[in-house]
């Protein structure tokens, strides 16, 4: 089970981002929770400038726009 | 019109010679459309059974001689933009700017604040980041200003639409009101007037996220998906505005307009700027007006400080703002940046 949390204030890309670790890890079959953070003192206190960012186990990986599938699938399966 | 039929398609799947091949050729497509968009949008206004020279016809020249033209030059904009952007990152942007104390730091964080790609719906995380690594506030302003006040998408539609003159004025100016009010707004020793939580935090340090390597291909891909994501946004807003444009530009008569805007009503620039502020849009909306009203004989002065305080002073902003910063800081920001929007409009009335 992996913990994967996406950090933005609730904007159009940060749902699209969310989406796409849950389908991501439904076509992987890896189980994950998928928590939002949309509190702006959380986000930068994880050290996220720009948004969406995601830490997967309490790892940041990516942070800034939409990640890369490839990318988000290695993450997942790592 | 639809945007993406000229750029190459579907962007997973395509090898690179197809974005080193498509993208110029998509270029050139769109350039020989743009030169012919005269004819075009003439013989289009000829369908409609008004007369040419009447205000209805007038209006509808505009509205379809502008609409194809703004969609054009803001893909193009907007593809070039996002292709030199993904050199810069808020990262990047933070640690130059961290080590520049002296003078010369506002200037810089106002040309990084054009380079560096941000949405406003992350400014408050950026503002803290470059807050907690000992930006100073005034540098972090200079920075915030620049960034929506001489954005390229504002520049190039100026550019396209109004000329190269009043493009440039436009572009030195806004940029000199970033890098002073920065430097005012340091000057006055405002972080006190952050909210607490802010003043006590101290954000944990930027994840060392490993460098990415982007290829060419990378680049132009993030080019492309900037233009679907932004075009896909602001189209409206486009409509909206060339749609106000058009109906100055074909029923307000001269005579008013010299009244109301005139470079003669010294209030004229003041009132600009109290009308602009509320108003929300983007530089892609308020262009088109900006346009009509220059070809109605607006003076050029309170032009400009409209057009400025509607890009660079908008309330939806201001709020996501209210976060971190207390009204009080929040009033005394709007006022010194609406102070050197006002200096720019007089000045330009009295000297033109």
């Amino acid at each position: 089970m992996k913990t994967v949390k996406v950090y933005g204030p609730g904007c159009k890309r940060c749902e699209t981002t969310e989406k796409m670790i849950k389908d991501a890890a439904s076509r992987l079959g890896v189980e994950v929770a998928v928590e939002k953070i949309t509190d702006a003192r959380s986000i930068a206190m994880a050290g996220v400038m720009s948004t969406p960012g995601i830490a997967v186990d309490g790892k940041l990986v990516h942070a800034g726009g939409l990640p890369d599938e490839g990318k988000l699938d290695g993450w997942l399966s790592a | 019109m639809t945007i993406d039929t000229n750029a190459p398609s579907p962007p997973r799947a395509a090898p690179d010679w197809l974005w080193y091949g498509g993208v110029p050729a998509a270029g050139v497509v769109l350039y020989l459309l743009y030169g012919q968009l005269v004819p075009i949008s003439e013989w289009v206004t000829s369908q409609f059974p008004v007369a040419r020279d009447s205000h209805t016809g007038e209006a509808i020249a505009f509205f379809v001689y502008d609409v194809p033209k703004v969609l054009l030059l803001l893909t193009g904009i907007v593809f070039v933009t996002g292709v030199l952007r993904s050199w810069f990152s808020p990262e990047k942007t933070r640690a130059i700017l961290a080590g520049k104390r002296q003078v010369w730091g506002y200037p810089l964080a106002a040309a990084l604040g054009v380079l560096t790609p941000f949405c406003s719906c992350s400014s408050v995380p950026l503002f803290i980041g470059f807050v907690s690594a000992g930006i100073p506030l005034g540098v972090t302003f200079s920075f915030l200003i620049a960034g929506p006040m001489v954005g390229p998408v504002g520049l190039g539609l100026l550019y396209g639409l109004v000329g190269w003159q009043i493009a440039t004025l436009y572009l030195v100016f806004g940029f000199t009101i970033a890098t002073v009010a920065g430097i005012v707004l340091g000057r006055m020793g405002l972080e006190r007037y952050l909210q607490d939580w802010v003043r006590e935090l101290n954000a944990g340090p930027v994840g060392d996220l490993p460098e990415e390597r982007l290829t060419m291909v990378d680049r132009l891909k993030i080019g492309l998906e900037q233009v679907r994501e932004i075009v896909g946004k602001v189209w409206i807003w486009v409509l909206v505005g060339i749609g106000i444009g058009a109906a100055i530009h074909g029923y307000v008569p001269e005579e008013m307009m010299l009244r109301i805007m005139g470079g003669e009503a010294w209030w004229s620039v003041p009132a600009a700027v109290v009308v602009g502020v509320p108003m929300y849009t983007n530089a892609a909306g308020v262009i088109p007006i900006v346009e009509a009203l220059l070809g109605k004989g607006a003076a050029l002065g309170t032009t400009l400080a409209f057009m400025m305080s509607v890009i660079a002073l908008s309330l939806p902003e201001m709020i996501i703002l209210k976060q971190v910063l207390t009204l009080r800081l929040i009033a005394i920001f709007i006022a010194v940046v609406a102070s050197g929007i006002l200096a720019t409009g007089f000045l330009f009335n009295a000297i033109l």
